[in-house]
């Protein structure tokens, strides 16, 4: 296994540093660390569990625990652009099935590997990464779907291109 | 509400008591009592996983649901309606509950039999083992397996799952000393919280979710702390095992024997399990004043000396250098020539305190009777670990102070000085290796004989003119006094191998032969003997010790898991 | 509050039907997230107002009000408040849930993106009243750019010492902070999302012993309040507890959002008075009725977990009334006669066109992805359901599947720590025994003996039969 260098830059360790200030107790800042170990490194590895529990005093399990949990913390490299597509009841109803199965055609993704152990497709040219997500509390403009940070509404499945062309 | 008060004989607080109807009969239980505990005491078992009364309860495995109901609150100014016993009538909850983590409340009804509390059962018993991978056949648990138990009383005897099973890890090296098998893990995390809790060492975790949890731990860390065994006894199913004790023998066949651990001076209360003359294996036995529920590793694990291939298993005699096989008679009666020979003041006797008290009395009345005043024990200390492990690393340092009147050690010195300046013609020893005791060979050369009695072939017995083979721990009856003092018996498990005999005969044969009849027939005459002469036992019988032990002597040793779970059971974190 | 005439985004008109209280500024034109914006229209005088009054009377008003939480389980939220032991001398946290996920419901996230500062001032309100001096907003990892609105709407108040040290000039300190889950439907439960917010799994805690208002964020006394709940507390200030308790119907009282998605003409959201709309004026007046040529099949009425009504189905209430599916009045305690809840107010329709084996599989996926793990019923239960459900729109069941869906949800209803046992085994009771028969009719008989096959094979391993 290739495990990359923990380096933490010194701007992030004082995000951190801030953030653990927020909590009386250490322990709560897990998950806001985790976020931002993720947001710069793009996902968790052993490393970044380990350096998170070390930072809180914790035990490197108590980490695992938490990272394993959450389908928000993602211990593979997603790609460039990473997609989820909401499943629940409303999308699906609205077509978000028919959007995935466009969004990986147009990016050349095969989902045919995935499982509950590996919920994220990453296309060939480590551009775009998919999965499902459960519900995004936006059922009224469903089909919907976020690419990074970013939310769209209403995403029919023929627009798939023209939603990916915006992402390059 | 009508509550009474009674006073706790352990305490001068009052505690109040609550009426409870269980199973249609009313009793009364302190306040604050757990459900589970109050159906245990009458009695109505209540199955369950995850609840462990050492443990904090996080009621997940739902097997403890019961039915219970509580009077309704009565219309405004009307009186409740009364049954036959003149308690207010039960108003049945449709919702069952944990019967774990709840406590009693007056008035309160709790039906663990009955359709609810049945269905209930039938229904966890059946998601349990949905998943499970059904592998009784080749489980070292099957026997002991709580799954296997709770099935034939609470199974629905079919399923209609017909799925893929989740599929998890199998086989995996957790510790040193312990397997991990995922798929026949419950999820109850008594194991979880074992370590977390108790041992102060959270390695393990569960990681995933739903369906899927899996207890891991991290890679790169280990459970290998020196308590991690307690995981595998408190696992109620077959995920956690023992490399120690994997695939060695079926637990059926295995014959328990209640016993303490002679490990250190702390004495864990165990059971050694033990099949023909072989123990297999060795854990904690429930002592709330000794160990709570729990001992360490090195503690359970040295057994295997037991079963070692170097016991001794016959008396030698030296003969021109070389050791050969003698008679019992011969080899006593030959030691007992060579201290007739010697002046008193020649003699010296190195004993241990790791024998019995009835072993260090009749070592005790050897030497009264050849006036031998060289006379002590080899030490051992630095155990302490601020849980279980005593400081004194012998298990009976309390007798020898008690019996022989001595500081252990503290004579010791002067006798290894004796020994190499040759003042010392006769030397005995009983259980230790004067070798690993500050004595080399050219020291013991100087000594015109030496009597050793041990259970293994070791450098001390190969210096030896007599060699004695004796029993071990696991292969007598007898008593030590731990280091807080409380006098605990240990059991014979097994036969001693070949021709070793019991230490007390040894010393019996030996007194005998050097001064003549004692008329003990039996260890429990000897402890009977002793008692007669040192206040401190009067009264109290060998046998009469019975498995929990008897507090004689007031040390300052507290034992620091016992401390802190004192504490856990005040804050009503645990039930203890 | 003026009652100057507002603004709407053209084409974002409320329905006339609508009464907007905590949706007042979504949509509303000219209006931004900024402080100043909100300054500008009243914002922050309910906090200065509530500042110079006594804790207990803000408790009072709340109670007087009648608000029940707006999460799903319409708890009232001042009877919430006054569980915080009287002899208490720990710590007091609030935590403002914003966790929204439960499937059909979408109405935190506009409050959040548009009017900010509205939450904001309900929870320095709210946690003045409760003597809280740190609290959270806990919001779910998929709202990232509500998490950044919110950071800097803190900031503003912050400057503008709405929040920080001696809140204009009470003597009270609060500081509120920003913590992002990660994508786990059990953090909407609110000792799962203090066992989250602690950063351990979140596992819901067994009550008793651990109630929040007693024991809970770091073992003390914590309130756990929706976003549009504690919005509300704003609005009970300015009206006073009584007249607010005049909106809405008698112990249903004040305004919810309805968010309405499925097959309708126009999906959306709704503040109306609670009860004071049916079921029939949200589908056929706000939403334009079903599509063209589609008629009603199915009605989930308060977000995923609520249990399914049949389009024809007729509710024989205990008041004598019958009721049809339109007639429904959209309130917590109609809803909870007809055998369902209003719980958070999402709307799912369902037309003809609908599979309702499909729905349910859908449904019974998104509970077995998000059950916890903990307790033995939902953890494995949730999983089996979910792929005998996939058998079953595979059309690789039998008959007795779909009853067996039904045992299996009886066996997770109230055994497990947490109502996401009733959450995920009430969609399944409801569809199987609303829709037996159509869920029936896509198995085949013959897949029977493979079950017998199945059981002999179990019977084989030892362990069963």
């Amino acid at each position: 296994m290739i495990r990359f260098r923990m380096d933490v830059p010194g701007e992030l360790e004082a995000k951190m540093d801030e953030v653990i200030t927020h909590y009386p107790v250490k322990r709560s800042a897990v998950l806001p660390l985790l976020h931002l170990v993720q947001q710069h490194f793009r996902h968790i590895n052993d490393a970044a569990v380990t350096w998170v529990a070390n930072k809180l005093g914790l035990e490197p399990i108590q980490v695992l625990e938490v990272v394993t949990f959450y389908p928000g913390f993602r211990q593979s490299a997603p790609g460039k652009y990473h997609i989820r597509v909401c499943r629940t009841l409303s999308c699906a109803m609205a077509g978000s099935y028919e959007l995935m199965e466009s969004l990986c055609k147009t990016a050349n993704i095969d989902r045919s590997h995935v499982d509950h152990h590996h919920p994220i497709a990453v296309s060939p040219d480590g551009k775009y990464s998919i999965e499902f997500a459960e519900c995004l509390a936006s059922c009224g403009t469903g089909p919907v779907c976020m690419v990074e940070d970013d939310f769209h509404e209403a995403v029919a499945p023929e627009k798939a291109a023209e939603l990916l062309g915006k992402y390059q | 509400m009508s509550t009474t008060t009674v006073t706790d004989t352990n305490s001068t607080t009052a505690v109040a008591m609550v009426n409870v109807q269980i199973n249609g009969t009313w009793h009364k239980f302190p306040k604050g009592t757990r459900m589970i505990e109050a159906c245990r005491q009458v009695e109505a078992q209540v199955p369950h996983y995850c609840y462990h009364p050492k443990l904090s309860s996080p009621g997940n495995c739902r097997m403890c649901l019961v039915e219970m109901g509580m009077p309704p609150r009565p219309a405004a100014g009307t009186e409740p309606e009364k049954d036959a016993h003149g308690f207010a009538k039960i108003g049945w909850s449709p919702r069952p509950v944990i019967a774990c983590a709840n406590t009693v409340a007056d008035g309160m009804g709790i039906r663990t039999e009955g359709k609810l509390s049945e269905e209930c059962r039938r229904g966890v018993m059946e998601l349990l083992l949905i998943n499970h991978p059904l592998d009784c056949p080749i489980c070292d648990q099957a026997g002991e397996c709580r799954l296997q138990e709770f099935s034939v009383e609470h199974g629905n005897g079919e399923s209609r799952f017909r799925e893929e099973k989740v599929k998890k890890p199998k086989n995996v090296d957790i510790g040193p000393r312990i397997r991990l098998d995922d798929e026949r893990c419950i999820m109850c995390s008594r194991c979880v919280r074992f370590t977390a809790e108790i041992a102060d060492d959270p390695v393990l975790g569960f990681t995933e979710r739903g369906s899927h949890t899996t207890l891991a731990v991290h890679p790169g860390k280990r459970l290998e702390n020196n308590y991690s065994l307690n995981t595998v006894d408190i696992c109620p199913v077959g995920a956690l095992t023992a490399n120690d004790f994997r695939f060695q023998m079926r637990v059926w066949f295995l014959k328990e024997t209640k016993s303490i651990c002679t490990k250190c001076g702390r004495g864990c209360n165990t059971e050694i399990g033990s099949r023909e003359k072989e123990v297999f294996r060795q854990s904690p036995r429930e002592n709330n004043d000794v160990n709570s529920t729990w001992m360490c590793d090195q503690g359970r694990l040295d057994f295997h000396f037991v079963n070692s291939e170097y016991r001794l298993t016959q008396p030698l005699i030296k003969v021109d250098g070389k050791h050969f096989a003698a008679a019992w008679k011969e080899a006593i009666t030959k030691t007992a020539d060579a201290l007739n020979s010697a002046k008193p003041e020649e003699i010296a006797i190195i004993a241990s305190a790791r024998m019995t008290n009835e072993e260090l009395y009749l070592v005790k009345s050897l030497a009264r009777s050849l006036k031998v005043d060289q006379l002590d024990v080899v030490p051992r200390t630095g155990g302490a670990d601020n849980y279980l492990r005593a400081d004194d690393l012998n298990p009976n340092s309390n007798g020898v102070r008690t019996i022989l009147g001595i500081e252990p050690g503290s004579k010791l010195p002067q006798i290894i000085e004796n020994i190499r300046g040759g003042n010392v013609k006769v030397l005995l020893v009983f259980g230790e290796n004067v070798m690993k005791a500050g004595l080399d060979a050219a020291d013991l050369q100087k000594v015109n004989f030496i009597a050793q009695s041990h259970i293994l072939a070791n450098s001390t017995a190969e210096q030896s003119h007599v060699v004695l083979p004796s029993s071990s721990y696991a292969e007598k009856r007898g008593s030590m006094i731990n280091v807080t003092g409380r006098l605990q018996r240990l059991n014979q498990a097994i036969e001693s191998p070949g021709e070793a005999h019991d230490t007390w005969e040894i010393l019996r044969d030996l007194i005998l032969a050097a001064t003549g009849s004692n008329g003990l027939h039996s260890v429990d005459d000897v402890f009977k003997q002793l008692a007669g002469e040192f206040e401190i036992f009067r009264g109290i019988t060998l046998r009469g010790i019975g498995d929990q032990g008897i507090p004689i002597l007031q040390t300052n040793e507290s034992v620091p898991i016992l401390v802190r779970e004192a504490e856990r059971k005040k804050q009503g974190i645990i039930v203890g | 509050m003026s009652v100057e005439s507002v603004q709407y985004l053209p084409g974002k008109q409320p329905h006339a039907r609508e009464r907007r209280l905590t949706f007042r500024n979504v949509d509303r034109a000219g209006f931004d997230p900024s402080i100043e914006c909100y300054l500008r229209d009243g914002g922050y005088e309910q906090l200065h107002k509530a500042v110079t009054m006594e804790r207990q009377a803000i408790i009072n008003e709340v109670k007087a009000s009648g608000l029940r939480g707006r999460g799903g389980a319409g708890f009232p939220t001042g009877v919430k408040w006054g569980f915080i032991p009287p002899t208490n001398t720990k710590p007091v946290y609030l935590i403002c849930n914003a966790d929204e996920s439960e499937p059909g419901t979408f109405k935190d996230r506009y409050i959040m993106h548009q009017d900010p500062h509205q939450l904001v001032e309900g929870m320095v309100i709210s946690c003045f009243a409760v003597k809280a001096s740190l609290a959270y907003i806990y919001i779910r990892e998929e709202f990232p750019e509500a998490a950044k609105i919110l950071e800097k709407a803190l900031d503003e108040a912050r400057a503008k010492n709405f929040l920080g040290k001696n809140i204009l000039g009470s003597g009270y300190d609060l500081e509120i902070y920003i913590h992002r889950g990660a994508g786990a439907y059990i953090c909407g439960e609110e000792t799962g999302l203090i066992e989250s917010l602690e950063g351990k799994r979140p596992y819901p805690r067994i009550k008793p012993p651990y109630f929040p208002a007693a024991l809970g964020l770091y073992m003390c006394p914590t309130i756990v309040n929706n976003v549009e709940s504690l919005c509300h507390v704003k609005h009970i200030i300015a009206m006073g507890g009584a007249e607010y308790a005049k909106l809405g119907t008698p112990n249903n009282t004040g305004t919810r959002i309805l968010c309405v998605s499925g097959d309708v003409q126009r999906p959306g959201y709704f503040e109306v008075e609670v009860g004071k709309v049916t079921m029939g004026e949200v589908i056929n007046d706000m939403c334009g009725g079903m599509k063209s040529g589609r008629t009603l099949k199915a009605i989930i009425p308060g977000g995923s977990s609520a249990k399914v009504l049949r389009a024809d189905e007729k509710f024989k209430l205990k008041d004598g009334r019958e009721l049809g599916i339109m007639d429904i009045p959209m309130d917590f305690d109609t809803m909870a006669a007809c055998g369902s809840m209003a719980g958070s107010g999402g709307v799912i329709i369902m037309d003809d066109s609908r599979s309702m084996s499909w729905v349910l599989n859908n449904l019974n996926a998104f509970y077995a992805h998000e059950s916890c793990g903990q307790c033995t019923p939902c953890r494995e239960g949730s999983l089996w359901m979910k792929k005998i459900s996939d058998r079953i729109v595979a059309g690789n069941a039998s008959p007795s599947d779909v009853d067996e869906l039904e045992r299996l949800a009886n066996n997770i209803e109230g055994r497990t720590i947490c109502a996401f046992g009733e959450a995920c085994s009430w969609p399944t009771q409801s569809f199987v025994q609303k829709f037996r028969e159509e869920m029936k009719a896509g198995t085949k008989s013959e897949i029977e003996d493979r079950i017998v096959a199945g059981e002999t094979e179990l019977a084989a391993a030892g362990l069963v039969g």
